[in-house]
């Protein structure tokens, strides 16, 4: 079991049971489901936008300890933020994941899961979160 | 006879092998099962010594072929008690003969104000092809609930209406493994007046399946989930009824007469086998029932009951993992969960010790609806699993219950 220690970093593991920002926003204007029906994980994340920053963000939902983990990190790094960096964190984030390249600017906390682009078959439990906050953030969300 | 699994081990190459360093334990036969070299080597030797198109052929290769592949109809026959080979249409699997059934006799018979009738535990295979017919002929769809435990509520009669005209029910869960008393089902719904189609695709691999004694109008499998090959399953039906269907895909070999504006249809089975069927792949599954004979099918059965119920205690000593479904009238499918560890994340970390289980709705998302989970975690047992795989696979999932620091916790 020991080399699946770099996809579950000790890190991973408490973000799944400890989740930061797992709470729900009243009345957030951006609010967006994602579901991936293969699996059945399912989250909805809930941010609040003033002069193009995230003011705040959440997440709800079930889902494995890597896709919990992922939107932990991750609402906790987008607060703040505007949505150009959001945009651009993405895209260093999905570069992460799905062929393990890491980029200058890359926050330290994003590389724990970066083991995660050995497993092809995990790399939609961690995305899921981030896909559906730039949905949520764009008013584009599929299921509103 | 005793049940010498070593031996039988032997017989299936693909067990002998390391998976991620660790010894391959495979877990999920509701899946798909192995093949032993009995089946690899019928369809090799088909295709070095026997290939040609059948049917239609008057040469020897062609004669030998067409031979092999309506010998594969008639052990299909014997092995379920069909009455007549006629009985036996071979399909691409257990979905493509319900979705037969639903075409050709649903759309065709069925009226509004009917009532097709299923079940909660159904796969989405014997739901999906009931809600096309619903939408299509504007019958009603009805369901027969689950309990707590995963298994038909006892009072299922009242489910019926006289309104009940065709009822779909899985003889085994995939999920939980509960086994339904289709007996009692087929004997109600014959007394209501509806049909009934057995989905029979966990159970004809592992116990004694006898379609006379039963008595249900149609009762389907696929053969990969048995030994044989993928792209090979068996739709059975009572003669009178596939006789006043009409055909559901339409071609070569399943005509009489062919001119340019119409045509006669063939007898059955041949009216519902349009196009050339998948021969080797029917041959292989003809090899997979000598096989299963030659262990003889109670034996299986009894065997992997008990192997069930020493899983069942073994699990027992996992204090926060919930196994669905009930010990009596169960097949040797074990679904669990955790509060503190996903199904995936288990998943993971047991094939990171080399057991291959499923986890997630196992094609059940009204079933995990009910049983209030996202997904399960999955393994399911064949004839050629043993003890101390199942000794691996509990101490494996201790081992992860420690990681996610769970083992303390309450239930």
């Amino acid at each position: 079991m020991e080399n699946l220690r770099e996809l579950y970093q000790q890190i991973i593991i408490e973000y799944s049971q400890k989740p930061r920002n797992f709470r729900t926003i009243e009345n957030a204007e951006h609010e967006c489901h994602g579901h991936n029906p293969l699996c059945g994980d399912d989250v909805t994340i809930y941010a609040t936008i003033e002069n193009d920053i995230v003011k705040d963000i959440s997440f709800m939902g079930s889902g494995c300890a890597i896709s919990k983990a992922s939107a932990s990190i991750m609402t906790t790094l987008v607060k703040g933020k505007s949505l150009d960096a959001v945009q651009s964190m993405f895209d260093g984030f999905h570069n992460l994941i799905t062929t393990g390249e890491t980029n200058e600017d890359m926050s330290s906390k994003l590389l724990v899961l970066g083991g995660v682009h050995k497993y092809p078959v995990r790399v939609k439990c961690a995305i899921l979160p981030w896909h559906t906050m730039m949905n949520g953030l764009k008013n584009e969300c599929p299921d509103n | 006879m005793t049940f010498d699994v070593d031996k039988i081990r032997n017989d299936f190459p693909v067990l002998f092998q390391s998976s991620r360093g660790k010894p391959l334990i495979y877990l999920d036969n509701a899946a798909t099962t192995q093949r032993p070299k009995s089946v690899i080597k019928a369809v090799s030797s088909f295709y070095e010594n026997d290939n040609a198109n059948i049917h239609r052929s008057v040469y020897e290769l062609g004669e030998r072929a067409t031979i092999k592949y309506e010998d594969a109809r008639v052990k299909v026959q014997k092995f379920i008690n069909a009455e007549k080979s006629a009985s036996i249409i071979f399909t691409k699997g257990t979905t493509e003969s319900i979705n037969l059934v639903a075409y050709a006799y649903g759309r065709t018979f069925l009226k509004p104000g009917d009532e097709i009738l299923y079940s909660e535990m159904e796969h989405h295979s014997n739901i999906v092809p009931w809600q096309q017919v619903a939408e299509t002929t504007g019958c009603q769809l009805k369901y027969i609930p689950i309990t707590d435990d995963g298994t038909l509520v006892e009072d299922w009669r009242n489910y019926f209406s006289e309104k009940t005209k065709f009822v779909a029910i899985t003889h085994q869960s995939n999920v939980l493994g509960s086994i339904n008393p289709v007996k009692d089902i087929i004997t109600y719904a014959h007394d209501k007046g509806a049909k009934i189609l057995i989905d029979a695709a966990q159970s004809v691999p592992h116990m004694s399946v006898d379609v006379q004694n039963l008595g249900c109008d149609f009762l389907v499998f696929s053969g990969h989930k048995m030994l044989a090959p993928t792209g090979v399953g068996v739709l059975y039906g009572k003669t009178d009824i596939l006789n006043a269907m009409p055909p559901f895909l339409f071609g070569g070999d399943m005509i009489s007469q062919v001119g340019l504006q119409s045509s006669k249809w063939n007898d059955l089975p041949h009216k519902f086998e349009a196009g050339t069927p998948n021969i080797a792949q029917v041959i292989g599954l003809g090899a997979a029932i000598d096989y299963i004979n030659e262990l003889g099918i109670d034996s299986i059965h009894q065997y992997e009951h008990e192997l069930t119920q020493y899983a069942l205690s073994k699990f027992e000593e996992l204090d926060t993992i919930k196994v669905f479904g009930t010990r009596e009238n169960r097949g040797a499918i074990l679904s669990f969960h955790s509060e503190f560890v996903h199904p995936h994340d288990m998943a993971q970390f047991l094939d990171a010790d080399g057991i291959a289980v499923r986890a997630g709705h196992h094609c059940a998302q009204p079933l995990m609806e009910r049983l209030r989970v996202p997904a399960t975690t999955r393994a399911s047992l064949y004839f050629y699993n043993t003890r101390e795989e199942i000794d691996i696979l509990v101490n494996s999932i201790k081992n992860i219950l420690k990681i996610f620091s769970v083992e303390s916790q309450p239930k």
